[in-house]
């Protein structure tokens, strides 16, 4: 195996995008992520994006947006309909085979020109969910009520996952939800929206992008000070029909946690793509994260949700604790699907 | 589970056993399940600039600041270095025919659109690449490349922020600008040379 490390990050992240198309936000974010390393494209040997022509309504949305990169010469480039945290892992590989050896990952999502919500529902199997148009809130709160009734979480812990965001968030400048005074009282006391969803228990819908390069080997240790090196990397699924699946688990996330050794050694911190304060429960169990990991310290993905960019952003939050010496070893995750149906760890570490 | 593995179950061996009651049902050969999502689109800022302007018979570019050359219509960027383009170029709305071709199908929607009509690439004097239009008020026969032409603009009080502003390009009987140079073969030529003194 080689070694493959993030070496830069940059994101952007706001509630809605209103001025701004998806070629106009990636340009500064791709150029700043390269250019804080010296790259330019004809520098990347292998560029891979993450995004969803469902959120753009638009077929092959995503070949618009490679004018952002800069194609010319031809670039070998590739893309997945998933979260740019698969895309990640698809560089990840493409490193690991050899012939290059610095890659540009970046994903994107803009989900303000539709309605999320029911964006989401045409994931759902086109023949027995799909045509009763269940919105993700709802599907949420489905779980929600089992987790509840079955003592697996109470009111109160998920209050707490919820002030830990919005807490977290209040000095981050892409968080587009904080609250530096929320308590569990005051989350508690808000009016459910799905119940036994409150709107804190629901990721705040955002429009952003995220770009990151590897590198492998020395060409890393050239580029950064400090690489954020990647010493495991998983990604399971479950079933996708949630009739066969026990909806308090994810046993996707526990085994990618086992598969990318995150329990091996300490971890500083831990990054969590969980769009509900009940799913972040799960993880939390699932990934066996234990007391001195900081868990989501600035908000995570419930302060502000790119739909398609929420894993690897969190990738990025969590490199860059390695970057600047905050941490030793992190741990990034992302999630795909209905009831964290996918599940992707990638542990990093610092030397 | 059937105790042998060789046989296969009766859903894969295409067999497949109903109630009784179902027996003489209608099996169901498709469902349908419609699909209706709304967007309400944003042009950005480039296409937004372009589009305002568009209004007041102005036609927008933007130039690279990589090497000056000019695109309309403007998307924010110059997709061969992914570098920003901020800096807009107002253009003539004279140009002329760097490629086309004559459709004799009809196209749903458009039956204001009499058969054959001309689509062309429109090269406009300054720019370095060229966008779609129609060419009319000459025999479809008698199109080219290289041909010069200007827009035919709506009257001034339907001109809206849209790219039907334009209602068609037509010949000037200007004398025609050699293959060689019309559409991009000029900016390549020039990127060529460029690249070569590099």
């Amino acid at each position: 195996m080689r070694d493959i490390a993030v070496v830069s990050v940059a994101q952007h992240q706001e509630k809605a995008l209103t001025h701004t198309t998806e070629v106009e936000l990636m340009v500064p974010i791709i150029n700043e992520a390269r250019g804080a390393v010296g790259l330019t494209q004809d520098d990347i040997g292998f560029t891979c994006s993450g995004s969803s022509d469902f959120l753009a309504g638009q077929a092959f949305s995503f070949v618009h947006t490679l004018d952002a990169v800069g194609a010319v010469p031809p670039i070998s480039e590739s893309h997945v309909e998933m979260d740019g945290a698969w895309a990640l892992y698809e560089a990840w590989v493409k490193l690991q085979i050899g012939g290059v050896d610095t890659a540009l990952v970046y994903s994107y999502g803009k989900s303000s020109p539709g309605s999320l919500r029911d964006v989401l529902s045409t994931q759902l199997d086109p023949y027995y969910l799909g045509p009763l148009w269940p919105d993700a809130f709802s599907l949420a709160a489905l779980q929600a009520r089992i987790m509840l009734e079955s003592g697996t979480v109470s009111d109160q812990r998920l209050a707490e996952i919820a002030v830990r965001s919005l807490n977290g968030a209040a000095d981050n400048p892409l968080a587009v939800r904080s609250s530096a005074e929320a308590t569990a009282e005051s989350v508690l006391a808000e009016a459910p929206i799905a119940d036994p969803l409150r709107p804190s228990d629901c990721a705040a819908s955002a429009d952003g992008g995220v770009a990151v390069v590897l590198a492998a080997g020395d060409r890393a240790r050239e580029l950064c000070e400090r690489p954020a090196w990647i010493r495991g990397i998983d990604h399971r699924i479950d079933p996708h029909q949630p009739g066969v699946r026990d909806l308090t688990r994810a046993p996707s996330a526990q085994m990618a946690a086992v598969n990318s050794g995150a329990g091996n050694d300490r971890l500083d911190a831990a990054e969590l793509a969980a769009p509900f304060t009940t799913q972040e429960h799960i993880l939390e169990l699932e990934l066996g994260l234990r007391d001195g990991t900081a868990i989501n310290a600035k908000g995570g993905a419930l302060a502000g949700h790119t739909m398609m960019a929420a894993g690897l952003m969190r990738i990025a939050d969590a490199a860059a604790q390695i970057h600047d010496e905050r941490a030793d070893r992190v741990l990034g995750h992302a999630a795909s699907g209905l009831y964290l149906q996918q599940n992707l760890v990638c542990v990093m570490e610092g030397e | 589970m059937s105790a042998d593995p060789s046989i296969p179950p009766a859903a894969l061996s295409g067999e497949v056993s109903l109630p009784e009651k179902l027996a003489d049902v209608e099996p169901v050969r498709s469902v349908r399940t419609p699909i209706r999502l709304e967007y309400d689109f944003i042009p950005g800022s480039a296409s937004s600039g372009y589009l305002n302007a568009f209004a007041d018979r102005k036609i927008l570019g933007q130039q690279s600041p990589v090497d000056g050359a000019v695109f309309v219509p403007p998307r924010g960027v110059d997709p061969r270095h992914g570098a920003a383009t901020p800096e807009y170029v107002e253009l003539p709305d004279t140009g002329h025919v760097g490629g086309f071709c004559v459709t004799r199908l009809p196209i749903p929607g458009r039956d204001d659109l009499e058969i054959p009509y001309v689509s062309a690439w429109i090269h406009l004097d300054g720019a370095d690449i060229g966008f779609l239009g129609l060419v009319a008020g000459i025999d479809t026969s008698e199109v080219r490349m290289g041909m010069r032409v200007r827009a035919v603009w709506k009257p001034d009080d339907e001109l809206g922020r849209t790219a039907e502003n334009i209602l068609y390009w037509e010949p000037t009987g200007e004398p025609d600008i050699p293959v060689t140079a019309a559409g991009t073969n000029a900016w390549h030529a020039k990127q060529a040379a460029a690249g070569e003194q590099g």
